[in-house]
């Protein structure tokens, strides 16, 4: 609390290339070191560089033409949406817009009902994958996690309606595209709020009887979806396990939990 | 009751005090984005006028949420000590602001008045001060707790030491925490928020830090911030609990969508003080509010989100609690759009909380896609701490790695002890300055420090590491 010249503290700011043993144990940022009481140089250049990145990350707009042509070259249809929140600064501001279709697109997703993109059998299992806050999510990890799913469901024998690839779009967006087609079950991928530490999570919701108005306690969520997290590989195989519970209960969210604790009951 | 005012050429009508509140808050974007805000600069102003004009006594006789549908209006109404509010009892709400402000409220008959105030009252004053009017009516209420040591006392400032980990590993909590630890944090609390809700997990992460508290002899208290049933549930498994928190709101449907009702809370409050473990006071509990959150539960009753958060204070205050702060900048940019917004809202609901008895702190802090950085939390922390917040919440690097969010760091606590001269609670200064964080002339030592510190480190370092 004294700033005396003759105060002769030792320097704690790290050389290059110093892990402390603390930092064996957390990835959380402790041991930075100090001069003063305050940030060296290196740490706080390392913060606003993380910030940055997690900045951009909620403002930049998803690569969506290059998923669905990676989705088609994989087999998968997708048709591209709008949320009813018209840019990012409207989406910010207004929740609720973005979990509503855009008006022109929910009548387009309606057309769509009942085909499976390819004139198969009527589909009851639909993916919605959204920008929600992080475009890098997106575009880091979508890809394989659909494609992953799409085989995964061929797997389980459920039909897959056209993917929806959402701009502008909230978890609950799922429960529009789910009223739009008439799913029986949605799964929603969506870039999580970015971190300092990661700020390309992708979250997975997983709801049955998607329609507007389900409360959230009626999903069930794997979140942390990103390499160094819960990579793409072991998420589809997470994800697929979480879609034949709820198929098999044929209800999601508190009620699943509930619905498998009298099973084991 | 109607209100009105003519203003600028025009008429303004307000029909009921609720509309009066909403118009008259300072814009933010819940307000907003519950179509409640006003809807110009001058139907603001015209608002905050009719306001300044209402007798403190219309609060007494109007309800914003009604009495039969809401415990939270019930509990502000049955609870209040009419005489209390005696001294400002005649007065209108801008009448109140100037007694507030003027030599003629110091700091007992503040004491004294808390009991007789509602919420609704405090917020409304709070809608005609501005930032310095927060700060300097707020510095001169001083509300002492005690537990195992005593927090809120004037002159000092504590910190909440939030040691989280993604996976609630306890190898990363215990080196989250001692790295705390090193830089003088953690006087309020040693708090962690479990990634899980799990009895077990709440069981493990409070023994974890009742062991390292124990084994450093820290005079602190610990609280795993789980949900309040699953306190209840590990008390009665006999897990060493220090603090029982949960998350609260303004009104009982708010609070349903939080899983709790007044009744939840009294008997966690008694499993608490069942266990007896405070030394110096039984403040047991621990709350946490913020803007928004009845709004985000569409239970809000279509009253501002200022005002319910201030009511949200009136059901901390019936629990005795030893925290209580806001996660002002938590919720998110619907709710409080930028760094201007998140400062305001902070000031707000440190007064109204100090104002209402409570020992108010604050999580100042932040989230990606709210237009805020490190400079406004700074700013917040500095005016926060000029009028006498009681503690801060503190992480690694302003990172916390679980939540997602940036708060402030253990630097930043360090930082501002330094530019305003204000040490942690009294024992656990005692305890800094014992094993070598403080020296004699008030300097917060670096690493290497007390004994004990170090040798905990080194065990910690002993163990094989996760990875």
């Amino acid at each position: 609390m004294t700033g005396r010249d003759d105060d002769k503290t030792p320097s704690l700011v790290p050389a290059p290339g110093d892990i402390h043993p603390l930092r064996r144990f957390t990835d959380a940022r402790v041991a930075l070191g100090r001069t003063g009481t305050s940030l060296p140089t290196r740490a706080h250049l390392d913060f606003l560089y993380d910030h940055a990145r997690a900045r951009d990350a909620v403002w930049a707009t998803p690569d969506l033409e290059a998923l669905h042509r990676r989705l088609e070259s994989g087999g998968m249809p997708s048709v591209r949406l709008r949320s009813a929140a018209a840019d990012r600064a409207v989406y910010l501001r207004r929740p609720d817009l973005g979990r509503r279709l855009a008006d022109e697109d929910a009548a387009r997703l309606r057309a769509l009902a009942g085909t499976n993109g390819a004139g198969g059998e009527r589909p009851r299992v639909g993916i919605v994958v959204a920008d929600g806050l992080s475009a890098l999510a997106i575009d880091a990890n979508a890809a394989p996690v659909v494609i992953g799913l799409g085989q995964a469901l061929r797997d389980l024998r459920l039909e897959l309606a056209p993917v929806a690839l959402v701009e502008q779009g909230r978890v609950a967006v799922g429960d529009a595209v789910g009223e739009a087609l008439g799913l029986a079950l949605v799964i929603v991928l969506i870039g999580e709020r970015p971190g300092l530490s990661a700020a390309d999570s992708l979250g997975c919701y997983v709801t049955w009887a998607p329609r507007v108005g389900t409360p959230d306690s009626a999903r069930n969520c794997i979140s942390n979806i990103r390499l160094g997290g819960l990579a793409p590989e072991q998420a589809v195989a997470r994800i697929a396990d979480l879609v034949r519970s709820v198929w098999r209960a044929r209800v999601s969210g508190v009620a699943l939990t509930a619905a498998i604790g009298r099973r084991l009951a | 009751m109607a209100y009105s005012s003519a203003l600028g050429g025009t008429r303004w009508r307000f029909p009921h005090l609720r509309d009066v509140l909403a118009k008259a808050s300072p814009a933010r974007s819940g307000d907003e984005l519950a179509g409640l805000a006003a809807g110009s600069a001058l139907e603001r102003h015209a608002a905050q006028r009719v306001l300044a004009d209402i007798p403190l006594g219309d609060f007494l006789t109007t309800d914003l949420v009604p009495y039969e549908e809401d415990e939270v209006t019930r509990l502000i109404h049955d609870r209040r000590d009419a005489a209390a509010l005696a001294p400002v009892a005649s007065l209108t709400v801008g009448e109140f602001r100037d007694w507030l402000l003027s030599d003629a409220a110091g700091r007992d008959g503040l004491a004294a008045l808390a009991a007789g105030l509602t919420p609704e009252m405090v917020a409304g004053v709070s809608k005609i001060m501005r930032a310095q009017d927060l700060m300097a009516v707020a510095a001169k209420c001083e509300n002492p707790v005690a537990f195992r040591n005593s927090l809120g006392l004037a002159g000092r400032l504590s910190t909440r030491l939030q040691p989280n980990h993604p996976t609630d590993d306890s190898r990363g909590i215990a080196a989250s925490l001692l790295d705390g630890l090193l830089m003088g944090s953690g006087d309020a609390v040693l708090g962690v928020n479990p990634v899980t809700d799990s009895v077990e997990d709440y069981g493990r992460i409070v023994r974890l830090l009742d062991e390292l508290r124990v084994r450093l002899d820290i005079p602190t208290q610990t609280c795993c911030l789980g949900h309040v049933t699953t306190a209840i549930r590990a008390i009665e498994g006999g897990a060493p609990v220090d603090l029982v928190f949960q998350s609260i709101a303004g009104s009982e449907k708010a609070n349903r969508g939080f899983g709790v009702s007044l009744a939840v809370l009294r008997e966690a409050q008694e499993a608490a003080l069942s266990l007896k473990r405070g030394t110096v006071g039984d403040h047991a509990m621990y709350f946490e509010t913020g803007q928004g959150a009845a709004l985000s539960a569409d239970a809000h009753h279509g009253v501002d989100q200022q005002t319910m958060e201030t009511r949200a204070y009136a059901v901390a205050r019936a629990f005795r609690p030893l925290l209580v702060n806001t996660v002002v900048g938590f919720i998110g940019p619907e709710y409080l759009y930028d760094g201007k917004q998140i400062i305001r809202a902070g000031l707000e609901d440190h007064f109204c909380g100090k104002l209402l008895g409570l020992p108010m702190g604050c999580d100042v802090c932040y989230t990606n896609h709210a237009e805020a950085d490190q400079d406004d939390m700074d700013t917040l922390f500095a005016v926060l701490t000029l009028a006498g917040v009681t503690f801060v919440i503190t992480v690694p690097g302003s990172d916390d790695v679980m939540l997602n969010y940036q708060s402030l760091s253990h630097h930043d606590a360090l930082t501002v002890r330094r530019l305003t001269g204000r040490p942690p609670a009294p024992e656990f200064e005692d305890w800094a300055r014992r094993v070598g964080l403080l020296d004699d002339r008030n300097v917060w030592r670096p690493a290497p420090m007390g004994a004990p510190l170090l040798e905990a480190v080194r065990s910690l370092a002993a163990l094989e590491a996760p990875r």
